[in-house]
């Protein structure tokens, strides 16, 4: 074990891990956390706080992993490179080990056009692959990217993204390979809804043995409505939603939809979870927490193993 | 204005050891800076035998870049990679007029204050003094990827556009296509370490 992370140790255990995510509000109210926690708590083994994501502000990610925290939750503080240089992302690294948090997931961070200050400087010093092997060399070589030593290193879980749907198709493996050797120790990936292409790329990953060396997390989420559907077809980058998901969404009378979104989102988790090398399911329920229990539950996944109380 | 400084042997070395080679240099930009006694000096030391040598005014102008290019096509033609002296605009140039040859570059860029607006438009040169051309086909990630990334494309390049702009090319996919045509996709594997953004010119 690498670290006291939880996550780490029911990976290790080699159980199929759940990891969920909690968006912190837009606003300092506190409360937000702790509603939101409340249905994650005993669903997951650990939950991702969003580093303001869809570069909309938000409260710290940080902050409301604490919040979390004391709820009784493990955190995996999400850190983006668009909102700060080296030196600050350095000394976040150092804050969230010394509170006690204990997985951070390495990003690159959403461009700021795409939120609510599009006229702000991004600041991208270094990349999501840079910062995982910042972050590594903190942990195991106890030294800051300036090669100055520390006294004490952050133990953190280092995690990292990939986006099997993104192209250039051929090249995902290569680079999530690139993460793998800057010192990922585990993966989400991006939502999938076309598990054929999803299976697909497992398949080249195994081919390069990245499976055995690196903990991937199958990124999944429900759907809510047909809208919600449409524009993660048309409007989001790097997302893919075949036609198959809209046809069976279209195939129930309209009150029913958001039944038939979890359904299918549970479909997707027992799908992914026969694929060679899937080690666990990241659950995106994003502003719609309170469905986690009953997918985790119809997807067989409880009780968590050995979730901290 | 741009100023030119010749990079380390030992960056370049390796990269072009045991080809034959084909020498650019661009000597538009001298009265502002341009290191002849470097460059020559860097020549001079070179193992490698020189197919031939074009020294030239302007590089960046691409027309002007193509009549030298079919001036010295027998030379090209025999050199196993075209080694430019210019600025990151003159070996963007050659090297998108020679996509399916190994073009390195010799130079790293600076910035200068003044005398901005005399070089052609048509590539980007952030002027960043720690020119990553080599590495990436001929096309840069410093001016021309929307994050600036040195270990791209992120996930928001799609069907080759960038999730910022779908007017965008993604300079990510654009590196990746060149490099394939030039059997260098192996260069995609190495890890492109943080960037020092603080050169400056050399006095």
């Amino acid at each position: 074990m690498k670290t006291r992370s939880n996550l780490e140790r029911v990976l290790e255990a080699r159980h199929f891990a759940v990891t969920g995510e909690l968006g912190p509000p837009p606003s300092a109210d506190p409360e937000v956390i702790g509603s939101k926690a409340k249905f994650l708590k005993g669903n997951v083994d650990a939950f991702n706080v969003t580093d303001g994501q869809t570069a909309v502000v938000r409260m710290a990610s940080w902050a409301a992993a604490l919040l979390g925290k004391e709820e009784g939750l493990e955190p995996i503080v999400q850190m983006t490179c668009r909102d700060r240089n080296r030196i600050a992302l350095q000394m976040d690294v150092l804050g969230i080990a010394a509170l006690g948090i204990n997985n951070m997931l390495c990003l690159t961070g959403d461009h700021q056009k795409f939120g609510n200050h599009p006229t702000a400087k991004g600041v991208y010093d270094v990349d999501s692959i840079q910062l995982v092997k910042m972050v590594r060399d903190m942990r195991d070589e106890k030294k800051f990217q300036s090669g100055d030593d520390m006294s004490v290193e952050p133990c953190l879980f280092i995690g990292a993204a990939a986006n099997p749907f993104a192209d250039p198709f051929e090249f995902r493996v290569t680079r999530l390979a690139k993460k793998v050797a800057a010192g990922a120790d585990f993966i989400q990936t991006q939502i999938i809804y076309n598990v054929d292409k999803f299976a697909e790329w497992m398949k080249d990953v195994r081919e390069k043995g990245l499976h055995e060396k690196v903990k991937i997390l199958a990124g999944v989420a429900p759907i809510k409505s047909m809208g919600a559907a449409r524009y993660m077809k048309t409007r989001v980058p790097g997302m893919d939603v075949p036609d198959s998901v809209l046809e069976r969404l279209q195939g129930v009378p309209k009150e029913q939809v958001s039944r038939e979104g979890i359904k299918l989102c549970v479909d997707i988790i027992e799908q992914v979870r026969q694929i060679e090398g899937v080690a666990g399911i990241h659950l995106m329920a994003i502003e719609w927490e309170e469905v986690v229990p009953e997918i985790i539950a119809a997807a067989g996944l409880l009780p968590r193993p050995g979730v901290s109380a | 204005m741009l100023a030119v400084q010749v990079k380390p042997e030992e960056e370049v070395v390796p990269l072009i050891s045991s080809k034959k080679l084909f020498v650019f240099e661009c000597l538009g930009c001298r009265e502002v800076h341009y290191p002849v006694e470097e460059a020559a000096q860097f020549l001079g030391n070179l193992k490698e035998e020189v197919t031939g040598r074009a020294t030239l005014d302007y590089l960046c102008n691409r027309e002007f870049a193509r009549a030298y290019i079919d001036e010295y096509a027998d030379e090209i033609e025999e050199a196993q990679a075209v080694l430019v002296f210019s600025c990151g605009v003159g070996a963007q140039v050659i090297s998108s007029l020679l996509e399916d040859k190994l073009v390195y570059t010799g130079c790293d860029t600076l910035y200068l204050h003044g005398f901005q607006g005399l070089t052609a438009k048509e590539f980007d040169c952030d002027q960043c003094g720690e020119c990553y051309l080599n590495y990436t086909g001929g096309i840069c990630p410093v001016a021309l990827c929307s994050k600036h990334i040195l270990n791209g494309p992120c996930g928001g390049s799609q069907d080759g556009k960038c999730e910022v702009d779908p007017d965008m090319t993604c300079a990510w996919q654009d590196i990746i296509d060149r490099l394939a045509r030039r059997g260098q996709l192996h260069l995609l594997e190495r890890l492109g370490a943080p960037k020092n953004w603080s050169v400056e010119p050399a006095s």
